[in-house]
């Protein structure tokens, strides 16, 4: 395995909204949970990570609270909203379109 | 729900901002630490741990800086951040950000009021219904050899207009008029200026009474019922705004009127002093009313929808054409001209307006450039501070943003004051300014502060942007290179000032011309010559009621009277009586033909102004005496077919020739009557600001009724004429207690009120001109001691290789002057230019007057000469060994 690719761009959103789909997480455990689900192939830089939530944020597609994790220490917690929600489908549709895409020029011809 | 959810939000990043930072910190420390336990858990030490964690996680406060900047009201933040520091900024030098801070509010404040005035008299439509469908129809002599071809309407014309042309929806008539008005008992006289208006007048205008009712067409006929409308003005001043005053008796030259309405508070057509309305026609005699020869009405008409006003005034004009064929003797015009009728009440002051509009602008964007040259001084003191911040990652656009708040707080805070400035002022100018049309309509409303904050956005881009940019450019890296022991200064810098200074001694000869230019013409103006005794004369006027004067004896017999008894007051030196003063206004006309040089046709040049005058008036009023003599003691009553001509009459009508026992002819009631010209006097102005005309002066103790019952008593005084009015009023009470006197003036004051706009004019450009002179001069101050600062070692060299102090002095110099001179050459041309474009307004001086150019170049020159001496002499004198050692 070579050196973890970057994130394709404008894809982090996607993966973000993805990741907090099932249930609220926090910050250290979306980027955890984006590496795990894909296999250590996706690295999230904080740098981007912590400026992407605060921006999703301010659109109204994600909430954030502060409440205890299962170590009972407070953290901030991220969960979609139904804006987000509706978001994430948009986003999934785009993404699907566009890697189907890519895949019939790069397998096809 | 969306957009409520998003506004909690953002309410909350507003109002909690403190809060969320923390919160923010929190976050990431949260982050580290699962970082850190995660690194211990795979063996690290504790410390290893955490800056494992610190690596990977990268430089945390450019995490939070990006993570704020997505917050909403970031840019909220930003601002505040930047006005902080720019009032740090200038606040560190309070001398400077006062002087752009005032520099900034006058010219603000200045402009602030021009706009206020030029919106409310020039741009604002007339108070009417729609106002944009209202022409005046004037008509137009081919041949005229005077006025601006529009001239006023005869009553037979316009009654023939508006019935037999149908291009108009209706045209309406008013003629100025004026009144002795009493009460019912003939009670409290005074004069009062009233109208006649056609009964649609008020309909065609879309102006309803405020009470009562306006005219009926069968109350518009010569002869018809008495009845008068009050304006707002008069019902508040004499009524005390009672009601009751609806079918209430007035007296107007002594004939009762019922007042059957009052006109809205707003309307203050055509000015207002006109103080009350009687039906047109009743203002004229039955014959006067069916003329086509006597011209003194306005016609206002009303568009209708589809139809141009050109169409309409030609389908007018042509039926004028047949009705000047009719009457081939007369002066009826040949054609109708329209103008719209806002141009119409405001085209004496439209060009004195622009043109001080154009001043006080001029006047603004020299104070941008000049702050806009403070501020570049600023920023080549601080270049350094400038290049360490762009070397420590300062965007460009940051710092430029940075400079801008700073010249928009100066501009802000000017502009506060200029405002504040401006209401006073605006007050001020609307009420010193007299004839100024619609001064009521003044008044600063929310679109002035609009404009205001417009003008300070601009002034603030316009005097900051330059500097900014220019401060914050490429080359700014070179700074950091530049030696503090460097020889030459930044040479792009000081080309930037000289640029900026050259625009603004430019625009400051511009104006300092065009200044010079309208203070000839008021001082012109102000030292004319009227051609009679202009001091220690009063004139004081009245009008003899026809009901009561009804005969040549009743009016003669006033008149003989009143001069003797003011002869005999002591302190007069002598008196005379004559139906207008000179200086005092065109009054009325005639035209005449000359049976010893037959014309076959009417001939419009055959056209004089008419005056009547007793035997006394020439000499009491100094005016020679060329040929023949004056009036005796015997033109009087019926032996009244003589007159005396002006000295242009007759050169223009008897070029070559010996008038005296030659005749005119004018036409009379009872046809052709012929007078003998018995003497020539020398000519007087009928306006100051005209040339002369020639005039006609017939016997006053003719007597007739009407024609020579408006007199006026000219005195010439030994002390203050003024102190002669009470006595000389005593005196024709006495002789009739219900007549009224009026326009008691002495003859300067008749010129100052002629000359009043000019005055105030010409006033005004010359203090903003002077502002600006002054303007320049810190400007050019400014820069010239930024350059020898800068060329201080340079300077310190030559004089050490033993330049003497006037090399230094000459070096200096010249580097400051050459901006001078080459705006200077500019604003030359740019003199020229706005000299060409007040040309109309211009009086016994053109516009390349070569006195005011030269005065105002060498104004200028010794400003520039005396603000650059200072630094010049400075570096002078300056001891070679300090300047060396300067860091």
């Amino acid at each position: 395995m070579g050196k973890p690719s970057d994130l394709v761009q404008g894809t982090l959103d996607l993966l973000i909204l993805k990741t907090i789909s099932l249930e609220p997480k926090h910050g250290w455990a979306i980027a955890k949970r984006i590496q795990q689900i894909s296999n250590e192939v996706l690295q999230v830089q904080q740098g981007s990570l912590y400026p992407a939530l605060h921006r999703l944020e301010q659109q109204g597609w994600i909430r954030a609270r502060w409440s205890e994790t299962e170590s009972g220490r407070p953290a901030k917690f991220y969960a979609l909203t139904a804006t987000g929600r509706a978001q994430l489908e948009r986003e999934k549709e785009s993404w699907n379109r566009l890697s189907t895409a890519i895949n019939l020029v790069v397998e096809g011809a | 729900m969306r957009w409520l959810e998003k506004f909690r939000l953002s309410l909350m990043m507003l109002l909690r901002r403190r809060t969320a930072t923390a919160r923010l910190n929190d976050e990431l420390e949260f982050h580290l630490q699962e970082q850190t336990a995660e690194n211990i858990a795979r063996g690290l030490s504790p410390s290893e741990a955490r800056f494992a964690a610190l690596r990977a996680f990268g430089n945390p406060t450019l995490v939070r800086e990006e993570a704020i900047s997505y917050w909403s009201w970031s840019w909220l933040e930003k601002f505040v951040r930047d006005v902080r520091y720019g009032a740090r900024t200038l606040t560190r030098s309070p001398g400077f950000t006062l002087v752009a801070i005032l520099v900034i509010a006058l010219g603000i404040g200045a402009t602030t009021s021009l706009f206020t005035i030029v919106r409310a008299v020039l741009l604002r439509q007339l108070p009417f219904r729609d106002p944009e469908k209202l022409v005046m129809v004037y008509e137009h002599f081919r041949v005229a050899t005077e006025g601006d071809g529009f001239n006023v309407v005869s009553p037979a014309d316009f009654r023939d207009w508006r019935e037999k042309t149908h291009g108009f929806q209706d045209m309406a008539a008013w003629r100025e008029y004026g009144f002795d008005l009493t009460g019912e008992h003939a009670e409290l006289p005074e004069v009062v200026a009233a109208a006649g208006g056609s009964w649609n007048l008020f309909s065609v205008l879309g102006t309803p009474p405020a009470l009562g009712r306006t005219f009926t067409p069968e109350e518009d006929v010569p002869e018809g019922r008495h009845v008068a409308l009050l304006t707002w003005s008069l019902f508040q001043r004499r009524f005390g705004g009672d009601a009751s005053v609806l079918g209430r008796q007035i007296r107007l030259d002594s004939t009762p009127y019922v007042i059957i309405g009052v006109l809205p508070r707003w309307f203050t057509y055509p000015d207002a002093h006109v103080q009350l309305w009687v039906p047109y026609a009743s203002t004229f005699s039955a014959k006067d009313f069916d003329a086509h020869d006597m011209h003194q009405s306005h016609v206002v008409a009303r568009l209708k929808p589809g139809v141009s006003a050109a169409a309409a005034t030609s389908e007018v004009g042509a039926l004028q054409y047949q009705i000047h064929l009719a009457n081939p003797t007369k002066p009826v015009a040949e054609e109708a001209r329209y103008r719209p009728t806002l141009e119409d009440v405001v085209r004496d002051v439209k060009t004195p307006l622009i043109v001080l509009l154009c001043a006080v602008m001029c006047m603004l964007l020299i104070a941008c450039l000049n702050v806009s040259n403070l501020l570049v001084a600023r920023g080549a003191a601080r270049r350094k501070e400038v290049a360490v911040r762009s070397a420590l990652g300062g965007g460009r656009l940051a710092l430029i943003r940075e400079q801008m708040t700073e010249s928009l707080l100066i501009c802000f805070a000017g502009g506060l004051i200029g405002v504040l400035l401006s209401i006073q002022a605006t007050h001020w100018l609307a009420s010193r300014w007299e004839d100024l049309p619609r001064a009521e309509a003044i008044h600063v409303d929310a679109l002035v502060f609009v404009f205001a904050l417009g003008l300070v956005f601009l002034t603030a881009v316009l005097a900051g942007l330059i500097p900014a940019i220019s401060s914050t450019g490429s080359g700014v890296f070179a700074a950091l290179q530049e030696s503090s022991r460097s020889i030459g200064g930044s040479s792009s810098r000081a080309i930037l000032r000289k640029t900026l200074l050259t625009v603004e001694i430019a625009l400051t000869v511009a104006l300092l011309v065009s200044a010079g230019l309208l203070f000839k013409t008021f001082l012109r103006l102000r030292t004319a010559d009227l051609g009679c005794a202009m001091d220690h004369v009063l004139i004081m006027r009245y009008g003899l009621p026809e009901k009561q004067y009804d005969t040549r004896e009743k009016v003669v017999a006033f008149h003989d009277s009143i001069l003797e008894r003011v002869k005999s007051l002591p302190g007069v030196r002598a008196a005379g009586l004559i139906s207008t003063a000179p200086g005092d206004g065109w009054e009325g006309d005639d035209v005449f033909t000359i049976p010893e040089h037959p014309s076959s046709n009417f001939q419009l040049q055959y056209d004089a102004l008419v005056r009547t005058v007793d035997p006394g008036y020439f000499t009491a009023m100094q005016i020679p005496l060329l040929q023949g003599r004056f009036f005796s003691d015997r033109e009087r009553l019926t032996r009244d077919h003589y007159l005396v001509i002006s000295k242009k009459f007759a050169n223009q009508f008897f070029p070559g020739d010996n008038p005296i026992g030659k005749h005119i002819s004018i036409l009379r009631m009872d046809g052709n009557e012929p007078y003998e010209i018995i003497g020539v006097a020398g000519d007087t102005l009928w306006d100051v600001t005209e040339p002369t005309k020639a005039t006609m002066y017939f016997p006053i103790l003719s007597g007739i009724p009407d024609q020579t019952s408006e007199a006026t008593i000219v005195v010439r005084t030994t002390g203050d004429p003024l102190g002669l009015s009470i006595p000389i009023q005593q005196q024709i009470a006495t002789l009739d207690p219900a007549l009224p006197v009026y326009d008691i003036l002495t003859i300067d004051q008749i010129v100052g009120k002629t000359t009043a706009s000019q005055s105030f004019s010409a006033t005004l450009v010359l203090a903003f001109a002077a502002l600006s002179l002054l303007l320049a001069a810190i400007g050019l101050y400014g820069v010239l001691s930024y350059l020898v600062t800068q060329r201080i070692r340079e300077i310190g060299i030559r004089i050490a290789l033993g330049a003497r102090p006037g090399q230094v002095l000459q070096l200096v110099l010249l580097d400051g002057l050459r901006p001078v001179f080459i705006g200077l050459l500019v604003g030359l041309v740019a003199g020229a230019a706005a000299g060409a474009l007040i040309r109309s307004i211009l009086y016994g001086t053109s516009p390349l007057d070569p006195a005011v150019f030269a005065a105002m170049v060498g104004c200028l020159l010794i400003t520039a000469v005396a603000s650059c001496a200072l630094p010049a002499i400075r570096a002078a004198r300056m001891d070679p060994m300090l300047a060396l050692r300067d860091e």
